[in-house]
């Protein structure tokens, strides 16, 4: 094989896979990892005959999709984080559907009022704590206090997980004292913010700290063993506690999608939002994925359940959404992450 | 230079050719800037009570760790590159053979791959730290632990360990082609082995090692994935967060833009500082250097100096991920989609590379042939891409891509009834461009250095002989420059596999390469299944690394033949 043929089957291979147009398709533009979404849409497929072209992109979807323009090929748009949704909105590039369905199983704060985004799943950012540590029940408050000095593990405050969640401290009890939290939070790291979530537990076995803050659904999937043997070390030197507020309940975010502005498969798009919600969908959400489902006939897995009654925080997401801006440059005032 | 100059003045009168070269290299140039542009727009878009905020809060702290992140980087990789090229090429020793080549190894291995596996192999629940208490008899990691890696020094170091082989590439050719005559000459007036080595050899290799280091370094700049998982928080991290977090599109391409213009000026003073040095290779015949044998004791210790780097850059991550994707692979099998994200991987970075050799040798062959400001500021606007985040890149790239994809939407609508959709994204056109965008400056900086060592006699008697320019090229630059195209081709093809923010914002649906794999793993945190793509990625950026290496030893004898007569230049050098 010379240089020649080797640039020819390239290009073969690599412009061959351009999407064909014929029988109903639609394109999904994700930032939900291939590995957690693809099962449920090959489910899709199997119920519908609907195939389901996808690409998987991070940070970049807003921009993709707006340079795209009128032009784009994306009929529906999945992300995590509400104030990612919120975004999508504020730049014009979704589009209101309503559907029965929908408005029927989604409850209405999990959903944009005006029907451009729909909830399909939530998470709690949760403590993870040390097995023989001697709390059972904690307030994010709580984590600022001084007795957990050089104890504490978290993921970068930049990360959108964290973001959200001091934007929900921001909502419960202003700057001010959101600054202060930050502030002792800080002082109570173990070792530098970062990493990822799963890391709060390794390190924990590690003996690096004694609790941190993560979401809910790493605990299923390191228990479960799906993480593999490792991983399900790491789970069991912890314990998993729902924090609440001080005067609320626990912080929750979502995954969740909204139909593209210029989506040529609408009907499509609607179609696979309804059965994403629908209940075999929600329970492979709930098994496979170990979140908790947004439809109330779904059950929770039992590995979840075992985490005890979620209380949902009655703060609106829209209006932590509101707060994202103030929260990361707290976070930068802070320090938080240097 | 300046015969071929006047020269080449003189058929300017005659023939257009001048200025099709250079209306060329115009539009080639243009192209390098068109992100950079695309950014500026970004930019002026404004954003309010950006830098008030960023001077408080964000620029003494991320200036700061930049700063001693680059200094750092910047001296373990020049300690590292500088003397293990020297060592092999002036001594020999034992292991020398397999360290020549061994030496490139961590090229293969990314930035982000040597941060998570040296994370997972030094935690306290991890390898070593187990075998450390199993050896002194603790039974947790809560009665005894070693500090934590992540900090700016573990940083610096694991960059350093995977990013020295670029000085050591570019400090090894030119030790390996230039160095001979000097070298011997001073050894002969009895100048001792220390003395060869600081006040010969170090100097005659600094331009090489000004580029291997600004390569390096401006990895060491562009780096997300390591950083941020060793908690450093770095300049381009922070502009990451302005985008990402905060939704402020515009600061995060004024920061770029603010990074890009330091990153220039500080190029063009390390040019400037040595503009009234000549390191041209003699008109007569390059030697190889003979290398002093070295026994016993400093044979010994120059050998475990070359090993160390190997062993900390590449093997020990390597057997790390080996274990890893070996566990996995008993644990839940391979993945049959990672077949088709190898064809991907390797399809789109080869044509990518075969693109990105065409550009570079047209601006290197145009400033050769039509040398003026149009073409070497061509030349310098190809670099651009390299000195800027990969993900800042790419999103400056959406925005003329988009526009242009539009516009050929809407036209065939127009014309046809019937849109062809959308050209660049929709199929790996856009991703060979952000590529051709990203790493152009490799492969014109490798074919600008390689034409150098070719006499500008041979252009003139090749013109005289009635060739034209083209037929310049094709029948005398293109033999003597193989070993130089060749090295930047393989450079450029490695750099491409690992490359992941242009290809996550810029593929086509359902198109997904090895790096894009290993990320979407990565970022849900279920990383023993990353472990396979990355081995992947690793264990196809070996090959090119090793072809790399024997293209170095070959390039001395090939470039001897740059002073041979003209009658064996049609012949291909022969291996």
């Amino acid at each position: 094989m010379n240089l020649k043929q080797i640039l020819i089957g390239s290009a073969i291979a690599v412009f061959a896979g351009v999407p064909s147009v014929g029988a109903a398709e639609l394109n999904l533009y994700t930032t939900r990892e291939p590995g957690l979404v693809q099962p449920l849409l090959d489910a899709f497929t199997a119920s519908t005959g609907t195939k389901v072209n996808t690409i998987f992109l991070k940070d970049g979807l807003a921009e993709r999709v707006a340079s795209e323009g009128d032009q784009s090929p994306a009929d529906l748009l999945m992300t995590v984080d509400a104030g990612n949704l919120v975004d999508l909105v504020e730049k014009g590039l979704t589009q209101p559907v309503s559907s029965d369905t929908l408005n029927s199983t989604i409850p209405a704060a999990l959903r944009d009022p005006n029907g451009h985004w729909y909830a399909l799943s939530m998470r709690a950012r949760a403590v993870y704590a040390a097995k023989d540590l001697d709390v059972s029940a904690i307030t994010y408050e709580d984590l600022s206090d001084p007795k957990w000095k050089g104890k504490l593990c978290i993921r970068a405050g930049q990360h959108p997980y964290n973001v959200a969640l001091i934007a929900a401290f921001i909502a419960k009890n202003g700057e001010d004292a959101a600054e202060t939290w930050l502030t002792g939070l800080k002082e109570n790291l173990a070792r530098k913010a970062g990493g990822g979530d799963r890391d709060v537990a390794r390190d924990i076995m590690g003996g690096i700290c004694d609790l941190g803050v993560a979401n809910s659904y790493y605990v299923g999937l390191m228990r479960s063993g799906k993480g593999g043997p490792e991983q399900e070390e790491w789970a069991k030197a912890i314990k998993m506690i729902l924090p609440t507020f001080e005067n609320g309940g626990t912080h929750v975010n979502i995954s969740g999608a909204a139909v593209a502005r210029h989506a040529p498969n609408k009907e499509e798009a609607v179609a696979l939002l309804e059965y994403l919600v629908s209940d075999e969908a929600q329970k492979i959400y709930a098994e496979a994925n170990f979140e908790y489902p947004v439809n109330a006939d779904a059950a929770v897995a039992p590995l979840v359940g075992e985490f005890g009654d979620l209380k949902i925080d009655e703060v609106n997401l829209t209006e932590v959404a509101a707060h994202r801006k103030k929260a990361s440059e707290l976070v930068e005032k802070v320090g938080f992450d240097n | 230079m300046t015969e071929v100059a006047t020269l080449s003045e003189n058929w300017r009168f005659r023939r257009p050719v001048g200025t099709r070269w250079r209306l060329g290299a115009a539009v080639v140039g243009a192209f390098a800037c068109l992100p950079i542009a695309a950014l500026v727009t970004i930019a002026s878009q404004g954003s309010e009570g950006l830098w008030p905020h960023m001077f408080t809060h964000v620029l003494p702290s991320a200036l700061h760790q930049t700063l001693i992140l680059l200094v750092g980087v910047g001296l373990v990789v020049a300690v590292i590159g500088t003397t293990t090229a020297w060592l092999v090429s002036a001594y020999d020793f034992p292991g020398r053979s397999i360290l020549d080549w061994a030496l490139l190894l961590p090229l293969a291995v990314p930035t982000y791959i040597v941060a998570y596996a040296y994370l997972d192999i030094l935690h306290p629940v991890g390898a070593v730290q187990g075998l450390i208490r199993d050896v002194l008899g603790y039974q947790s990691p809560r009665e005894f632990r070693l500090p934590d890696i992540r900090s700016i020094w573990a940083c610096i170091l694991l960059l350093g360990l995977v990013l020295y082989p670029y000085v050591y590439l570019t400090t090894r050719a030119m030790f390996l082609t230039q160095a001979a005559n000097v070298v011997e000459v001073s050894r002969t007036l009895g100048t001792d082995q220390r003395a060869v080595f600081f006040r010969v050899a170090l100097p005659l290799a600094r331009p090489a090692i000004a580029i291997g280091l600004s390569l390096a370094l401006m990895e060491t700049l562009n780096d997300i994935g390591a950083s941020e998982f060793l908690g450093v928080k770095t300049l381009t991290v922070s502009i990451y967060t302005t985008w990402v977090t905060r939704n402020d599109l515009p600061a995060a391409a004024q920061i770029a833009l603010a990074m890009l213009v330091i990153v220039v000026l500080l190029i063009l003073l390390e040019r400037y500082s040595r503009r009234n040095q000549r390191y041209a290779a003699g008109a007569q015949r390059p030697r190889a250097l003979v290398p002093t044998p070295l026994r016993g004791l400093p044979g010994f210790a120059a050998c475990l100096f070359c090993l160390v780097p190997v062993l900390l850059g590449f093997v020990a991550p390597a057997a790390y991920l080996l274990v890893e994707a070996f566990g996995r692979y008993q644990f839940a099998g391979i993945s049959p989609r990672i077949w088709s994200e190898i064809v991907n991987t390797v399809s789109i970075s080869a044509l990518a590379t075969a693109f990105i050799l065409g550009c570079g040798c047209f601006l290197a062959c145009s400033q050769r042939s039509q040398p003026g400001r149009v073409t070497s500021v061509a030349a310098r606007a190809s670099t651009l891409g390299y000195a800027v985040p990969g993900t800042v890149l790419a999103l400056g790239l959406l925005v003329p891509i988009g526009l242009f994809d539009r516009s050929v939407a809407r036209v065939s609508a127009d014309l046809f009834g019937s849109s062809v959709g959308l050209v660049l994204l929709g199929s790996g056109t856009a991703l060979i461009l952000a590529y051709t965008a990203r790493f152009m400056g490799i492969a014109t900086g490798g074919m600008e250095a390689g034409m150098a060592r070719i006499p500008a006699s041979l252009d003139q008697a090749a013109r005289m002989l009635g060739q034209t320019q083209a037929g310049v090229f094709r029948t005398v630059h293109l033999p003597l420059t193989r070993p130089a195209l060749v090295s930047a081709g393989l450079l450029v093809f490695v750099d491409c596999m690992k490359e992941l923010p242009a290809t996550l914002l810029l593929r086509p649906l359902n198109f997904e390469t090895l790096a894009t794999h290993l990320y979407g793993e990565a970022a849900r945190g279920t990383y023993e299944e990353a472990s396979v793509a990355a081995l992947l990625i690793v264990a196809i950026g070996i090959l090119p690394v090793i072809v790399l290496s024997k293209v170095g030893r070959t390039r001395s004898r090939e470039a001897s033949l740059a002073a041979t007569p003209s009658s064996e230049l049609d012949s291909q050098p022969s291996r």
